[in-house]
């Protein structure tokens, strides 16, 4: 390298670091807490965390490429249209290329490793098919409660499998539980997506997914449908609440005695369901 | 490449009477009277005995089906795509060239002609035809958007919008780039007069356009309300608007698929003397990895329609659980060619961008090798990440480390193309011209985009960004912002060596910078509303998101707007101004700049020898990969 | 006429026929949007009064198709509108005369009638909470509200059954009355979660996935 070369590297520098010492606490420290989904469940929580972690690291690498190519079409731009000059012939340089690859060999490793590790600690609230691998042992002690969405077109129902099977329109649960959701669809592909949860799991006809949760204090959260799934996909939402426990029981209690005849009708609770019929003759 | 044949000499038809033949007019009549007999013949196959049909749907899929199939043959034959094979069979001898003579003026754009150039021209005017329809149905879902809960248009109408606009870019534009920038430039570039397979290349195009015409005529028949990916059973369930989607994108594979394979064959057999692996330029190498995508990617798409279509007309059930099938199989074969295919959309930009920086840098193309390899560095890992579109899915939920570990691979070879693209402007002489202004401007979104896809494949992140805006955000930043903008780049550059007539430099200028701004209004806040809880294809949505949707609507319509400042620099620099391009304006050193304004029917007179790499800028007077014996194209 | 005007004329032509295209195609969509009725008030609340049946009119665009229809209150003026105006926060009391044949539910659960008033309805004028799951023709539901009432469909060997609108009150029905509160204002949809859509995969095709059949809106105004 010339010192021209030198010169206008130690600026880019420069400006880089500047940069990056001033956006990046401001985006764990201030933009970070706000990040999604927030801190309604324990894995919510953890999706911040993990948001803030890539929102760290993706800032000083935004900039450098930001920083870069705005200093650089400035300071080399033509200022003299009218002729055409080249600039040096300058066809690689293999100690720049050996530091980009290693630089970025290492962020992707430490990313994925990073992604994996916080997976297999608690599942993440997302949708793990039906033996999950990340599962702590507070979702495998009778304590946790397991609740089955029910997709179909156009709406979620719940069932209670430790409650006489009985299926709700609402759903409501217990706080600082270990909930197991086992989701599944009785027609076509949907999405169980409860925002303020940190939970999506996908709903699969004939398919039982299973996403953990463990829940906080008392909360409301929206239920939405993440996946295309028909003409009234896009009204396929709905509430649900975290409350206190005896709240809970008081509430499925009333639920058990409400849904009574329509619990005689349901069919027997199991992980999937293959209503028929598979198609409607006529 | 001594086998090429002399076109044929005999004179045009005069008036009217050209419009008799094998072109355009006759393949609609012949295309039309095929819909018609398959229609019929479908509806005689489901009789009353056979149980295919019900009466009470009210529909007849197999006749849709047939309909289509026998159209789109009567389409091609009416173009005359059967005339050579038949030819062959009676014992004509073999003849390479088919309707390029210049003296048939505008016919050759109307019919199969095997001039690359000219299918070049048709891709480009074809394409841009429905990326229009595309971009339109964009508006029309942000005027649905506009408010939260008030419609309209229907529900059925608004998803069938969705569905089309998806449709139509994720499957039309495949071909943007390629479509109008690799017929013309490849065989040039490598120093061939035309492509491995003339009559294939012409057949891709209008095959899209076959495929083009029945995605829309899925309106009437009720539309679909899959969006592009179709999933299925819900594509199952579906009125017959579904045996459109079906039969366009199946028309697309299949012209991808032979696209791809034309390119493929083109690049390895066909390189001048002199044209090495190592000479190649860079744009040729993004075409390579591209075409080979399309070739093995494909075929899964078609698979995977061809299962949806049995379902739907044989009954049987490949996709429905409890009957046998599964509805994961569908989502496995849709990714499988679906990852490779987005892939498909952004490598021919990575190409342009990098063809272009050394071009308006005048330096030669920084690290070289680098950039091939990060090419087909992408082009290889795209086929192993295809199950990051199923992270929450339930499926094979144990691999899910593994995909995650592959899809962030893919950040190294893109990085390397950022790097190639940071080494060629450093030090250079950088002209911002309308071209290079689209090419800096797809560094920046896709920049966005990069880092954004860091989010979706990082399993506990994308567990809230999956299926949410942020994800519609992310593909718009990666394929709107990389492909669209690089096709931008492509069309200001090469269009007036292509049509020979210069475009305003200062529309041109108005038009990328409303484009640019507008498009960041429109996508970035996507982010926000994605992070927010805004899931994707909806009709309705919380009331407390309205703001920021119609700060994106509003923004979409300025993005909207600046492709009409386009149209019309185009119509007035093309058709009304029509001031002759300079031979070549931009200085270039590369070989199509080289040739006379317009490019010869047979491109070069003699074989052209390439005797240095293609970037000589900087190095000495002679430009690249110009025919050193002899001077191109004759006079000039 | 010179080139330039020429040329200039062709490019205005084209814009025009290519403009003229875009508006047809938009036209296309905005024609195809199903009707709507408002409610009747009455001195307790307003009262709404719904026919339905296993297929259209001949000159509807899908004749085969089972609708919901508005009807008046002796099921005459059978009207195919499927978007409901009602007063907001007021008792609707709904009548559906339900010609239509057993279908049975893929979720038995809701063969449970829940969101009206007194958690039941009147099948034939007796009370109802739920209904078997297998013999449920429809289920008339509003899920935003949690309105869902399943409707009993007329036995496969009916004597006098209708074969499509309109339907007289002679042919062989059952009806289904109900009261529900409305919500403040807004739009809401409801819709049918019997697979009644015949000839379709899980019955979830057709009419079920089109507005103006087995779905639709009710507007509270």
């Amino acid at each position: 390298m010339n010192t021209e070369s030198e010169h206008h590297f130690r600026n880019v520098v420069l400006l880089w670091l500047l940069a990056s010492v001033i956006a990046t606490p401001i985006v764990v420290f201030v933009i970070g807490p706000g990040l999604p989904p927030g801190n309604g469940s324990a894995q919510a929580h953890g999706q911040v965390v993990d948001n803030t972690v890539l929102l760290a690291l993706a800032t000083p690498v935004t900039l450098a490429v930001l920083v870069y190519f705005g200093y650089v079409i400035w300071a080399f731009r033509e200022r003299d249209p009218d002729t055409v000059v080249d600039g040096p012939p300058i066809r690689g340089n293999s100690s720049v290329q050996f530091w980009w690859l290693t630089v970025t060999t290492v962020l992707v490793l430490f990313l994925a490793g990073y992604g994996t590790v916080r997976l297999l600690a608690d599942g993440s609230g997302g949708g793990q098919g039906p033996n999950p691998i990340a599962t702590p042992a507070a979702f495998k002690s009778s304590k946790a409660l397991q609740v089955q969405v029910v997709a179909q077109q156009w709406q979620f129902t719940y069932r209670f499998p430790a409650y006489g099977g009985v299926e709700t329109h609402a759903i409501e649960l217990p706080e600082n539980t270990p909930i197991v959701f086992n989701v599944t669809s009785l027609d076509v592909i949907h999405s169980f997506w409860a925002y303020d949860l940190g939970v999506k799991a996908d709903a699969n006809p004939g398919e039982n997914n299973i996403a953990y949760v463990m829940t906080r204090g008392p909360l409301t959260f929206h239920i939405r449908c993440a996946e295309l799934c028909g003409v009234w996909h896009g009204y396929m939402f709905n509430s649900g609440q975290v409350v206190p426990h005896a709240q809970f029981v008081s509430w499925i209690a009333q639920q058990q005695q409400q849904y009574a005849p329509a619990t005689k009708n349901n069919a027997p609770y199991s992980k999937t369901y293959f209503p028929q019929p598979v198609r409607r003759g006529g | 490449m001594s086998a090429i044949a002399v076109p044929a000499t005999t004179a045009p038809r005069s008036g009217w009477r050209q419009l008799l033949g094998f072109n355009l007019l006759s393949g609609i009549l012949l295309g039309i009277g095929g819909w018609y007999l398959g229609h019929f013949i479908g509806g005689r196959i489901t009789g009353a005995n056979l149980t295919y049909y019900s009466e009470t749907a009210g529909q007849n899929d197999i006749a849709i089906f047939l309909g289509y199939l026998l159209g789109v043959v009567g389409f091609l034959i009416g173009l005359g795509f059967a005339n050579y094979p038949l030819k062959r069979l009676i014992g004509h001898p073999p003849s390479l060239a088919e309707r390029e003579s210049e003296s048939l003026g505008l016919y050759r754009y109307f019919t199969l002609s095997t001039d690359h150039k000219v299918v070049a021209k048709q891709y480009m005017v074809g394409i841009g035809l429905f990326f229009f329809v595309g971009g339109l149905n964009a508006m029309l879902i942000r005027t649905e958007l506009l408010q939260p809960n008030v419609h309209v248009f229907g529900a059925n109408q608004y998803l069938t919008l969705v569905g089309m606009h998806g449709s139509m870019m994720m499957g039309i534009m495949t071909s943007g780039i390629l479509g109008p920038f690799a017929n013309w430039l490849v065989p040039i570039m490598i120093g061939s007069r035309r492509m491995a397979f003339p009559r294939i290349e012409s057949f891709t195009f209008w095959l899209l356009m076959a495929g083009s015409v029945i995605l829309i005529t899925t309106i009437f028949f009720g539309g679909f309300q899959t969006g592009w990916t179709g999933y299925q059973p819900l594509g199952a369930q579906n009125t017959a608007g579904y045996d459109a989607y079906i039969g366009f994108f199946a028309l697309v594979g299949v012209s991808m698929m032979l696209f791809g394979f034309n390119l493929i064959a083109t690049i390895i057999t066909m390189r001048a003397p002199g044209m090495t692996w190592s000479r190649l330029p860079i744009f040729v190498w993004a075409t390579f990895a591209t075409a080979t995508l399309m070739l093995l990617a494909a075929p899964m798409l078609i698979a995977a329609l061809l299962m949806g279509a049995m379902d739907r007309t044989v009954q049987t059930t490949f996709f429905i659980a409890g009957a046998g099938g599964s509805a994961y199989l569908f989502q496995n074969l849709f990714w499988v060619f679906g990852h490779p295919e987005v892939y498909v959309l952004a490598l021919p930009g990575m190409g342009i961008v990098l063809e272009l920086l050394p071009v308006f840098s005048r330096k030669p193309l920084w690290g070289y090798r680098l950039a091939v390899a990060g090419l087909l560095g992408i082009a290889f890992l795209s086929f192993f990440v295809w199950q990051h579109h199923l992270f929450v899915s339930g499926i094979n939920a144990d691999l899910r480390p593994f995909y995650m570990l592959s899809t962030e691979l893919i950040s190294l070879p893109t990085g390397f193309i950022f790097l190639c693209a940071m080494g060629t402007l450093w030090r250079g002489r950088i002209r911002l011209t309308v071209p290079m202004l689209f090419c800096l401007a797809w560094i920046f979104n896709f920049l966005w985009g990069g880092i954004s896809g860091v989010f979706n494949s990082d399993v506990p992140s994308d567990i809230t960004t999956h299926g949410s805006f942020f994800v519609m955000a992310h593909f718009h930043y990666t394929i709107m912002g990389g492909l669209i903008f690089a096709f931008f780049a492509a069309i200001y550059y090469w269009v007036p060596k292509m049509y020979g007539y210069k475009l305003n430099e200062k529309l041109g200028k108005v038009h990328f910078w409303v484009m640019f701004i507008a498009f960041n209004a429109t996508f970035a806040p996507l982010f926000g509303l994605g992070f927010m809880g805004m899931p994707r294809r909806v009709v309705t949505y919380s009331a407390g998101f309205q703001g920021l949707n119609d700060w994106v609507s509003v923004s979409a319509y300025v993005l909207g707007l600046s492709m009409l400042v386009f149209i019309f620099n185009v119509v007035w620099s093309l058709a009304i101004k029509r001031e002759p391009a300079e031979p070549n304006p931009w200085h270039s050193k590369s070989t199509e700049w080289q040739l006379p304004t317009p490019v010869p029917v047979h491109d070069f007179n003699t074989v052209p020898v390439f005797d240095q790499d293609p970037y000589p800028y900087g190095v000495e007077e002679k430009p690249s990969g110009v025919p050193s014996a002899v001077p191109a194209g004759g006079s000039t | 006429m010179s080139g330039t005007a020429k040329r200039g004329a062709v490019a205005v032509i084209v814009t025009a026929v290519i403009l003229l295209a875009v508006g047809l195609y938009i036209g296309l969509y905005l024609i195809n949007v199903p009707g709507s009725a408002a409610s009747t008030p009455t001195a307790s609340g307003a009262s709404l009064y719904l026919g339905t049946v296993p297929a259209s009119k001949g000159t509807d665009p899908h004749p085969t198709w089972v609708s919901y229809y508005v009807v008046s209150p002796n099921s005459t003026n059978w009207r195919h509108d499927t978007t409901f105006t009602l007063p907001a926060n007021t008792l609707v009391h709904v009548t559906i005369y339900q010609f239509d044949g057993q279908s049975g539910l893929r979720n038995g659960f809701l063969s449970q009638a829940t969101g009206t008033v007194g958690g039941n309805f009147l099948l034939n004028g007796k009370a109802t909470q739920a209904i078997g799951p297998d013999t449920a023709s429809h289920v008339f539901a509003i899920p935003a509200i949690g309105l869902s009432v399943p409707l009993e469909g007329v036995a496969d060997d009916a004597k006098n059954p209708c074969a499509n609108a309109p339907c007289p009150l002679s042919n062989d029905h059952f009806t289904i009355q109900f009261t529900f509160r409305t919500p403040g204002k807004g739009l809401y949809r409801w819709q049918c979660f019997v697979p009644c859509a015949a000839g379709y995969i899980q019955g979830f095709g057709g009419p079920m996935q089109t507005v103006g059949y087995m779905d639709g809106f009710i507007k509270v105004v």
